[in-house]
């Protein structure tokens, strides 16, 4: 965890130049325990316990070079759960509250389980672009070899139960985080986010639930989880919706260069020289600017590699630039002086930076 | 509130979006007639009433669901109303009509889970649910006349028979 970046939010992948990173989250409570809302310390203490063992026993051999990693949050230093939280591995929420809790990480960091979030099990695969029945197979994969050793509380009616019934069902959350640069230009993200809830998709920010969007980065995510099979919500959801997606910005990236040229390279040459120059910098500055360049880079503008910008803006936040330079920490100034610093050397490096 | 074309009293009242910008239009019937809007129906009162029941048995089952505890952990019902999370496996049970109307509401009208499930007992839980949804929307796609959605939905249902034990 200490390396400066990791896999899923610096790599590419199919559709990168819309889709960040795909995933796909599945709920599990294990039988015989009462949810977290209403479990003491001692009982998530079994539970994790319960968890470990079976993360011990069933879940190593699945992938020969994956080993999973325990961490246990309550323990970890407060720098160590802001670096899990910015690499999207772990919610705000979960990084922040109390109480017994632990992250199973694979070493190349796709695949986790959150233990004792909002229900016992939050099986997890992350990874780069449009992967997302990549994402579904390992998912399913860590479930069943977790399933091995322990009994999922399950309900003949409403499938798998979870702490908040509207999960119930198959407990799946599939969700992608797209970069909408042409639909924000063309003023239609609106529309998508009224057609995205039509569709019964969730539509969040750039940190998941109740955060806002920074730099034209939005993550949808299926809301249905009852009443279909996992295969049909998969199929719906990267078969149908996501295609269209994908394909309604690169339209809109289209149209807008043609109507608008000169102010879009306005603004993506802008935001390279100012992040080229400035010498004091917000995370939120350089997320938007580097939002900015990434667009760039996919409409083939500027000539750096689209990895460099993936990796520049997990380091611009506040984490993981102080493990790049622990200066940052010293004072609000500091931060801004390092991140403007770094970004700078990187990106006059950038232009011959390969992968 | 007046029409937006005379000063008779408006009957409909529509937020319209053209091109991003949003613009709230509001007219009385005969203007509403004349730009093509369907007029709100009013129902005779007498129609109505029947429908609201009576008070009393409102009141009393909406008392009931209040009072309601789960036995296994504890977890009352105006507890789960404010977090919206339940406290264990059992309070599904124990909060029922109420945890039906929020999935419902939320899973789009979906009341049977039909994806995987444990190994064991629940499997044939499954097949059944999963039998008596495909039969119910084979009989909606004949009742509609949609016969190539009947042919896949009969196909599924011979498949799932030719599975099951």
């Amino acid at each position: 965890m200490s390396q400066p970046f990791s896999a899923a939010m610096s790599q590419v992948g199919p559709d990168s130049d819309v889709v960040v990173t795909s995933r796909v989250r599945l709920a599990r409570n294990i039988s015989g325990f009462p949810f977290i809302s209403r479990a003491s310390n001692p009982v998530r203490q079994e539970i994790m316990r319960v968890v470990r063992r079976a993360v011990d026993q069933s879940c190593q051999g699945i992938d020969a070079n994956q080993e999973l990693r325990w961490i246990e949050l309550q323990s970890a230093p407060s720098r160590d759960r802001i670096l899990l939280s910015e690499r999207h591995l772990v919610s705000r929420h979960f990084a922040n509250s109390d109480g017994p809790r632990a992250l199973a990480l694979s070493s190349d960091e796709h695949s986790s389980i959150m233990v004792n979030e909002e229900d016992h099990l939050r099986i997890q695969f992350l990874c780069a672009g449009s992967r997302l029945s990549d994402a579904f197979k390992a998912a399913f994969a860590l479930e069943n070899a977790l399933a091995n050793t322990t009994n999922f509380s399950f309900h003949p009616r409403w499938g798998y139960l979870t702490a908040c019934p509207t999960n119930v069902g198959c407990g799946i959350r599939m969700s992608a985080m797209l970069h909408l640069p042409g639909a924000q230009i063309m003023k239609e993200t609106d529309r998508i986010q009224r057609a995205a809830k039509e569709l019964h998709l969730a539509v969040r920010g750039y940190y998941g639930e109740g955060s806002e969007s920074i730099g034209d980065f939005f993550q949808f995510s299926n809301q249905t989880t009852l009443g279909s099979t996992e295969d049909a919500l998969l199929e719906e959801f990267n078969g149908v919706v996501l295609p269209r997606l994908i394909g309604y910005e690169r339209e809109a990236r289209t149209a807008a260069l043609a109507r608008f040229r000169s102010r879009i390279e306005d603004i993506v040459f802008r935001s390279h020289a100012n992040l080229s120059a400035a010498r004091l910098l917000t995370a939120d500055a350089a997320t938007k600017d580097l939002s900015r360049m990434r667009f760039g880079v996919v409409m083939g503008l500027l000539s750096i590699e689209l990895t460099t910008i993936q990796r520049l803006l997990l380091q611009v936040q506040p984490a993981h630039l102080s493990l790049i330079d622990p200066r940052s920490l010293d004072s609000e100034e500091a931060d801004r002086e390092v991140r403007a610093a770094y970004v700078r050397q990187e990106l006059t490096r950038g232009t011959t930076d390969t992968k | 509130m007046n029409c937006d074309h005379c000063d008779k009293p408006a009957v409909v009242h529509e937020i319209v979006i053209k091109g991003g910008v949003s613009k709230e239009v509001h007219l009385c019937s005969e203007h509403a007639i004349a730009a093509g809007y369907p007029l709100p129906v009013e129902q005779p009162i007498a129609d109505i009433f029947p429908k609201l029941g009576s008070v009393a048995k409102v009141e009393a089952a909406k008392s009931k669901e209040r009072s309601a505890k789960c036995s296994a952990c504890g977890l009352t019902f105006t507890v789960f109303r404010k977090s919206a999370t339940l406290g264990c496996p059992a309070c599904y049970d124990a909060f029922m009509p109420m945890i039906e109307k929020v999935i419902e509401s939320a899973q789009d009208g979906a009341t049977h889970h039909l994806g995987r499930s444990p190994i064991g007992g629940a499997e044939i839980e499954r097949v059944q649910n999963l039998r008596v949804k495909l039969m119910h929307d084979l009989e909606a796609a004949v009742a509609a006349e949609q016969y190539e959605r009947a042919a896949k939905l009969r196909d599924e249902l011979k498949a799932l028979d030719s599975q099951s034990p």
